[in-house]
């Protein structure tokens, strides 16, 4: 074998949620070693959970992630109410996706425009980006702004809201204050736009794979909170069958674990994968933004999921709206139930992709055991292979240029690695 | 600091990032602070990371590897003033419930190869290891007392943060208090006040984000929420929470009769 060994280290990865780090080594035309490092610390959500009440569980989740906190109380909930055979529809049901629109919002407005368009234009983060390019950073700051907002007037603030519990809420909002939202989401909805076709115009670098693209799908509406398991490779699961299909292994260098499917390996979730999969759920104005740019599903080059992102907060704007519209006070602010003794399970779309929980309970309702994937676990493995899969090319470009472009492909997947450290699980081997 | 444009430097460890998360929050104001405010280390926005020293060091999270103690000690070193954001922090964090746990224990139920896992036995806030100049609580910090903060450290005073409880705040809120009215168990009467009496607002108790008021009288809460009719192992649980390694809270299985 010749060649000159290449080697690209990025230490601490910024520009992401979390502490991560790069290695990539190439020798000629062999790629040796690809590695994404998560090595933030440990937190052992899944076993101080045991022993603490079903009630507790939504708030204490929620701190596995300040961004995505209310996909972490929603999946809990779900997984419960499964458990203890509970239905949550109507208006309840309603403000569940409208509090899902608000975290979409704040959560990909903040990728997109604070922490990934920055690549894309060469500037070291959004604050420098902003003195060439003030309009993009203040229109993207306004959405996120709306976005928080929706999260504050729902759950009393944007990071940890406190209003969601098992059946439905504490406490709802008025048919009064949902309206008060409709000039900030009408205004929103126009700027994200706006947005969308910025982002469009970006040079995105020429890569594509062959992915298997993984998320919820529901015969109604573009997932959030239900639906079935699929891909576009088959697969067309309902939630609880989740770990008889997707595995898990822990690796030495990573304080994460890497998840693969059955018998085909490494896959994608997130909004690419989502856009790809629920194309036609899709409310209008997002669909004819997307056919004016010229973006057109299946899109299978990563670089472009800022597009898939933005084209979601549009989605969620006009989701949003649709519901403050035909929003109805609901007689009650949660539907009672029965605790009883059982396993549950739960799946809802983060920000970032597929979010899986699994409880056991008992029937005073303890938790007796606790299992959760989050997205970045599910899409780290799938990082290794996009690097993998790009690192000679990349490797030809000078030195800086390709570590930037490595941090990239890995920004590609907005990874959140606060959440992805906390949730191993016990048993690899079930085969 | 009056006068010069400060270096600060923001850091993370073991936590949710919602508390450095809080300053790119302050939408309105996110793009006036970064020219006030010299960013020269701050991994989550920006990669450009300048060298210390710096004027001002905000950290998030708790210490809970041995990397960690190493890494605050040398950060001690190059912030003139150390700044302490949020329960994890300050308090521990909810990851501090190890505490009373094995941790071994807990590395193994988590993780298929507990081997490659370094950890310490408990989690802490960083004044365990470091001295720290201010501390400001909350499960997240509220972020307007974070611009407070960020203010008066501009201004080269003291940050004017209450310490009284929450309970002040559900009042001038003009809420009817759920433990009264419904029985509902509420740590805001011993908890400082800092979220705006978020949780009684949505007719629920206090679960205690910004962690213990100034001389709060913990036996004492604990003692009503018995009256309640709560076990022994219920209030033990209601206090730990993302706050339960502080201090005053710590402690209160030994405060219970019964």
């Amino acid at each position: 074998m010749k060649g000159k060994v290449k080697t690209v280290k990025v230490d601490y990865l910024a520009r992401v949620e979390g502490e991560g780090a790069l290695y990539i080594k190439v020798k000629g035309n062999e790629v040796l070693d690809v590695k994404f490092k998560i090595f933030e610390a440990p937190r052992f959500f899944e076993a101080f959970l045991r022993g603490r009440k079903y009630y507790e569980v939504p708030d204490i989740t929620a701190r596995i992630c300040g961004i995505c906190p209310f996909a972490y109380q929603m999946s809990s909930v779900h997984a419960f109410e499964d458990a203890f055979g509970v239905r949550v529809e109507g208006p309840l049901r309603e403000l569940r996706r409208l509090f899902y629109c608000g975290e979409w919002i704040e959560s990909h407005a903040l990728h997109a425009f604070l922490l990934h368009a920055p690549d894309f234009l060469g500037y070291d983060d959004a604050l420098r980006m902003a003195k060439d390019h003030p309009d993009v950073v203040k229109k993207a700051l306004f959405v996120k702004k709306v976005g928080n907002d929706i999260m504050i007037r729902l759950g009393g603030r944007e990071i940890h809201p406190v209003s969601v519990c098992v059946g439905g809420f504490y406490k709802v909002p008025t048919k009064r204050q949902v309206e008060a939202m409709r000039e900030d989401l009408k205004r929103g909805l126009d700027l994200s736009i706006e947005l969308l076709r910025w982002v469009a115009d970006l040079k995105f670098p020429d890569f594509e794979q062959d992915y298997e693209f993984v998320s919820l799908r529901h015969p109604d509406e573009y997932p959030f909170n239900e639906g079935r398991i699929v891909s576009n490779k088959g697969l067309d699961i309902p939630i609880r069958e989740y770990e008889d299909n997707f595995v898990e292994e822990h690796v030495p260098y990573t304080n994460a674990l890497q998840s693969y499917i059955k018998g085909r390996g490494s896959y994608m979730v997130g909004p690419l994968a989502r856009i790809n999969l629920n194309y036609d759920k899709l409310w209008d104005r997002t669909r004819d933004t997307l056919k004016s740019i010229g973006f057109k599903v299946p899109c299978r080059n990563p670089f472009k999921s800022i597009i898939a992102r933005c084209a979601e907060i549009v989605y969620s704007f006009e989701e949003a709206l649709r519901i403050v519209d035909e929003y109805k006070e609901p007689e009650k602010p949660k539907v009672d139930y029965e605790v009883k003794a059982g396993r549950g399970y739960g799946c809802t779309e983060a920000p970032r992709g597929s979010l899986y929980h699994r409880y056991d309970v008992a029937a005073d309702g303890t938790v007796l055991s606790a299992r959760i994937v989050p997205p970045t676990a599910q899409n780290q493995k799938r990082m290794e292979d996009d690097l993998r899969a790009m690192a000679l090319s990349v490797m030809k470009l000078p030195y800086e240029k390709a570590v930037w472009r490595f941090e990239q492909a890995v920004r590609n997947y907005d990874p959140c690695i606060s959440c992805a450290t906390h949730f191993l699980r016990l048993e690899v081997d079930r085969s | 600091m009056a006068g010069k444009v400060p270096r600060i430097a923001v850091y993370k460890f073991a936590s949710c990032d919602g508390c450095q998360l809080s300053i790119v929050d302050l939408e309105d104001e996110l793009l006036e602070i970064g020219q006030r405010f010299e960013i020269a280390y701050f991994m989550e926005v920006t990669r450009a990371a300048r060298k210390g020293p710096y004027d001002v060091g905000l950290v998030e999270g708790s210490i809970s590897t041995p990397h960690d103690v190493e890494l605050i000690k040398s950060i001690r070193k190059d912030c003139k003033k150390l700044v302490t954001i949020g329960a994890c922090a300050t308090a521990g964090g909810i990851q501090a419930l190890r505490n009373w746990a094995n941790v071994e224990e807990f590395s193994k139920y988590v993780y298929a190869k507990p081997e490659y896992v370094q950890t310490l036995e408990k989690a802490s806030p960083v004044s365990e290891y470091v001295q720290v100049d201010f501390e400001l609580r909350g499960c997240p910090v509220n972020k307007y007392q974070l611009l407070e903060l960020l203010s008066a450290l501009l201004a080269g005073r003291k940050p004017n943060i209450p310490t009284y409880s929450v309970c002040m705040e559900c009042k001038r809120k003009g809420n009817v208090c759920v433990m009264v009215a419904k029985g509902i168990p509420c740590l805001g009467p011993v908890v400082q006040a800092g979220c705006g009496a978020i949780c009684p607002t949505y007719s629920r108790g206090c679960y205690g984000c910004f962690g213990p008021m100034e001389s709060p009288n913990v036996k004492s809460l604990a003692t009503r929420f018995i009256d309640l009719g709560m076990n022994k192992k219920d209030v033990i649980l209601t206090f730990r929470g993302f706050t339960g390694w502080s201090k005053e809270f710590r402690e209160v299985d030994g405060l219970i009769e019964g």
